[in-house]
């Protein structure tokens, strides 16, 4: 209904490319040494799943929306840490400087990052200032033609692993959220650290860590967009994230859906395919029609995004409905599994742990339903 | 230069499946793919490219009008212009009548200097419609290559024998049939997505490639299938239980039973 | 043979769409439609539930084709030696000429190769047709093809049989269409129909799901090239002589346009899967390309070698001419050990003619245990040194 035939030649690009190239034996290891191999990184962009949406003008590949909610959701039916790396160029990285780059900056940082020369991770959450990101504590000062700054971002996807971080931070600690500016910050710079890696409960393989800021010295040249519009950048900049989010989750239930399916049909008790009792054949029939219910949220939010509608409500609904139901689709898929779902040797195990982050990152399930409830009982 | 590649659409036989009870294939589901030794022909002519830019990559290929997708993907990998030979007296084609088609749409594209193959589908698995598209052109061939250089007037290539491979020169315009071993087909791109829907696929019928009926398809084909059946399942046999140490006690005792050891 | 639907018959049932297996069947107004893509295989007209579906001979011109007799067979050799496949050829080239009623002759061409003669001679052939000369020396598809072709225009043979080689499956097209004859690839049975005396040729297709039954009605001469492995190799009578016909074969400027400048061995241990008694084959289950250094154990203390899926191949742990299959080798062992091969159709197609089949993979469902003949459920790094142990005590 969405979707063209181009569309769909996408799609096979990305699950032939997932089940080529991220096969049990690469993401098995990806789990025992928390690395992503950066061959395949290379490979996803030459494929171009890096600049999915940005212009060509600009070294991306000139799609839509949908193209990319399809990469998105193909990579994490097979890998959700591998759908990570595709989503940050793509929206937390890259999207800050769609928006609010000028012509140079889009060209020194917005071109690497899209065509996977270089890493730039998205830092906007402090310990303090989580979904209240108005609360943030991190300052960029003013001298001469730089700006000073200090302060410590968490739990920065990447960051280890980054080239380049937008750093939000507060230009005027007076004004609240309209005090906050965006800026591209070297991760090399003098001052800038990253602390540890955090150790995960899932997505292992794409390192988090903190950004620790004391007294760096950024350029007025890389103050992105205005003084005081750094909010409005972040915020627009989720908006993309959250449909990142919600193709993930269709992703990751579909690969749990496939596997509890075949594990159904395989697995043999009290002389049947546990598939024949009533008790996991419903429980499959609920799983796919809630799948099948989220993928239409995803995929209406795309299509209006692409027709220039406004989708921000819908967007939250994606995020927050496709996944809530994941999580779900995933508990439910490792039950059915029975003890083999507990031990590491089934994929579902992987699954169970990676998306149980897609509740939380990009705006908690909560936040979304503030956004919605709030569109809805706005004067 | 201009390459010229031929493809195929195919169905993915590695995703058939016999129906155990039955014995009938079950073909539901089993995708259509570009023909696996294709992509390696066409990857051969796009690394080619990639290192001359000038040089201009068409593919050319006879099936129903639903080989455009295929088309397109091949566009979407790089291909410059594609050709579809669609007509349905071309149906029912042997090999030998497939290549007097193909020869014939080859010869009106324009300005061919050198042509690859793959070395053979996999829904047929013969290997005869590049040596005989060749053959019908009057153009030398080498088959079962794996490695390849383009040179002035010339190709030095390695044609793949069961146990090494032999070094041929060979003067173009040539017909050289690929195997897996030649490259690693690059996947599409987005970009090359949604550029390969901004290109025209030509299609002609057998009058645009100046062939009468009776040269094509069925009409043409001096082999016809006499019957066709699923070959039959060998009977299951003994299942060995018991710990690892007891099944291997029993299976050399089977073994030394028949005097096998 | 054409594929045709009777309209008023056909209930639109779409039974037909499922079961081609070329996906050449559409419904159209309710009705099925044979579509370009049909091969003529028939197995709709099986199908069909209401015989709606039927396959028709077309009205062709009868041809004189009195002229063609003899089974002749490709005598391919190389470095002086004749290659295996055309000892079974001859085994197989003599059955059918007895059935025909006809000669068997062989077709060698090289350079300073008469002395080869004689041994083709021993294993059945009535007479050789000689082609000496340096030009010949090594295979060129050009070279080759130009001496058979013109043999075959001179002597006519009813039946010309190749080995599927790697040079077989070069020269059979080229010749086929100089010819303007059929060829069939690959066949792994071949026949004389008793009533006509035509050649029916089997072969697998479609990836080994489907066998197809090939003719070549009006044709001539018939042509098929034949799997190596396949066929029981002839009996060899010390001391048989036969005729030896000499071709001359003349050579101008232009004709070869191929130059072979380098011969390269690439495999060190030569892999004679076709001869090999016993076969020691991985696949995906060994999870690591070491993995074959263990059934290497096996192998050796069996006397036997070892080889591999196309899958791991495929993953590039092991040379392609190690593989077995329907895009690989044809085997025929006495024991074939499958070890971590999950079965698919592909492989099976190349090794279901072993003696004894001995299957070892951790999944009690894996097809590979529906074609063997011992099966063990468990893992291949314990089954197999266990084994190993067995053997020695």
């Amino acid at each position: 209904m969405y979707f063209t035939e181009q569309h769909e030649l996408i799609r096979k690009l990305a699950r032939e490319f997932a089940e080529k190239e991220l096969t049990s034996e690469i993401l098995d290891k990806v789990e025992e040494t928390e690395m992503f191999p950066e061959e395949i990184l290379n490979k996803m962009a030459k494929a171009g799943f890096f600049g999915i949406k940005v212009p060509k003008e600009l070294g991306g590949q000139g799609a839509d929306a949908r193209s990319y909610v399809i990469v998105m959701e193909e990579i994490a039916r097979v890998s959700g840490v591998a759908s990570i790396y595709v989503s940050s160029p793509n929206s937390l990285s890259g999207g800050p400087l769609l928006l609010s780059g000028n012509e140079e900056q889009k060209e020194k940082y917005l071109r690497p990052v899209v065509t996977g020369k270089k890493k730039l991770a998205f830092a906007l959450t402090e310990p303090g200032a989580g979904s209240d990101a108005g609360s943030m504590a991190t300052t960029a000062v003013k001298d001469g033609d730089y700006y000073v700054l200090n302060g410590r971002k968490c739990f920065i996807t990447m960051a280890p692993l980054a080239d380049y971080a937008v750093i939000y931070a507060k230009t005027d600690m007076t004004k609240g959220t309209r005090g906050i500016s965006a800026f591209i910050v070297d991760m090399r710079l003098p001052g800038v650290s990253c602390g540890k890696s955090e150790n995960k409960m899932g997505v292992v393989g794409c390192a988090t860590s903190d950004i620790i800021l004391e007294n760096v010295r950024v350029h007025k040249n890389d103050l992105l967009g205005e003084e005081g519009k750094g909010f409005i950048n972040a915020m627009k900049t989720l908006d993309t994230g959250r449909l990142g989010v919600s193709a993930q989750s269709i992703g990751v239930a579909q690969g749990c859906l496939d596997e509890a399916i075949k594990y159904a049909k395989e697995r043999k008790q009290f002389g049947k395919r546990i598939g024949d009792f009533q008790a996991i054949s419903f429980m499959i029939a609920d799983m796919a029609t809630k799948l099948e219910a989220a993928k239409q949220l995803v995929y209406k939010a795309a299509y209006m995004m692409d027709m220039h509608q406004d989708a921000s409500m819908n967007a939250s609904m994606a995020k927050y409905y496709a996944s809530e139901i994941c999580n779900e689709i995933a508990a439910k898929a490792l039950q059915i599994h029975g003890g083999y779902g507990f031990i590491k040797d089934y994929k579902i195990e992987r699954m169970y742990r990676d998306c149980r982050v897609f509740t939380i990152y990009e705006g908690t399930s909560q936040v979304q339903q503030m956004v919605i409830s709030g569109r809805l009982l706005k004067k | 230069m201009k390459i010229l590649v031929c493809v195929k659409q195919v169905p993915d036989t590695n995703e058939v499946k016999i129906d155990p009870v039955k014995g009938t294939l079950i073909r539901d589901g089993v995708p259509s793919i570009l023909n696996p030794d294709d992509a390696n022909a066409l990857e051969a002519a796009l690394s080619y490219k990639d290192d001359n830019p000038d040089t201009v990559v068409a593919v050319i290929t006879m099936g129903p009008p639903q080989s455009n997708y295929m088309l397109r993907e091949c566009m979407a990998m790089g291909a410059d212009e594609a050709y579809l030979l669609s007509d349905r007296v071309f149906g029912g084609a042997d090999t030998c009548a497939t290549s007097t088609t193909i020869a014939a749409g080859i010869k009106k594209v324009e300005g061919v200097d050198v042509i690859f193959a793959g070395r053979q589908a996999i829904d047929g698995d013969t290997a005869q419609v590049g040596p005989q598209v060749a053959q019908r052109l009057g153009m030398p061939v080498v088959t079962y290559v794996q490695d390849i250089k383009l040179l002035e007037s010339k190709a030095i290539v390695q044609r793949q024998m069961e146990d090494g491979y032999e070094e041929i020169e060979v003067k173009t315009p040539c017909l050289l049939t690929a195997v897996k071993e030649l490259n690693e087909p690059r996947y599409m791109s987005i970009g090359g997505i949604m550029e390969a829907y901004d290109k025209k696929i030509i299609v002609w019928n057998h009058e645009d490639v100046e062939l009468s009926p009776k040269d094509c398809g069925l009409n043409a084909s001096p082999t016809q299938v006499f019957r066709s059946f699923t070959p039959p399942a060998k009977g299951k046999g003994e299942m060995f239980s018991g710990s690892v140490q007891e099944m291997s006690t029993t299976l050399i005792q089977r073994l030394k039973e028949k005097h096998y050891l | 043979m054409a594929i045709n639907v009777i309209k008023e018959k056909c209930k639109g049932c779409s039974l037909c769409v499922k079961s081609c297996p070329f996906s050449a069947i559409t419904l159209e107004n309710k009705l099925a439609f044979i579509g370009t893509g049909c091969t003529g295989c028939g197995v709709c007209v099986e199908k069909c539930p209401f015989d709606a579906i039927v396959k028709t001979e077309e009205e062709r011109e009868e041809k004189d084709l009195s002229a063609y007799k003899g089974v002749w067979v490709f005598a391919e050799q190389r470095e002086g030696k004749i290659m295996p496949v055309v000892i079974e050829l001859l085994g197989e080239g003599k059955k059918l000429a007895t059935e025909v009623g006809c000669e068997l002759c062989a077709v060698l061409c090289g350079f300073e190769i008469s002395g080869l003669v004689d041994e083709l001679f021993e294993y059945g052939a009535d007479k050789v047709y000689l082609a000496d000369a340096l030009e010949l020396k090594n295979y060129t598809t050009d070279g080759y093809t130009k001496v058979i072709y013109e043999a075959i225009t001179e002597y006519k043979p009813e039946i010309v049989l190749l080995g599927a080689t790697h040079i077989g499956r070069d020269l059979g097209p080229c010749l086929a269409v100089k010819c303007n004859t059929g060829l069939t690839a690959d066949c792994t049975k071949l026949e004389i129909d008793p009533e006509d005396k035509k050649i029916k040729q089997t072969r697998p297709a479609f990836g080994g799901n489907l066998m197809a039954t090939i003719v070549c009605p009006n044709h001539r001469p018939q042509m098929s090239t034949v799997r190596p492995g396949v066929m029981t190799i002839a009996e060899q009578v010390v001391g048989r002589k036969g005729e030896v016909v000499a071709l001359n074969p003349v050579f101008e400027e232009g004709d070869i346009r191929t130059k072979v400048l380098n011969i390269v061995k690439t495999i060190k241990d030569s892999v004679s899967l076709t001869d090999a008694e016993i076969i020691v084959a991985g696949g995906m289950g060994l999870g690591k390309p070491e993995g074959f250094e263990i059934l290497k154990q096996l192998a050796d203390k069996l006397g036997g070698v070892i080889a591999a899926s196309r899958a791991a191949v495929d993953a590039g742990w092991i040379d392609h001419a190690y593989q077995v299959g329907q895009t690989g080798t044809t085997v025929k062992p006495k024991v074939y050990i499958a070890c971590g091969i999950s079965g698919a159709i592909q492989h099976v197609a190349g090794m279901q003619n072993a003696e004894q089949i001995i299957a070892i993979n951790t999944s009690e469902n894996a097809p590979i245990f529906e074609v063997a003949d011992y099966g063990m459920v468990g893992d291949l790094y314990q089954v197999i040194p266990t084994i190993i142990e067995e053997i020695d005590k």
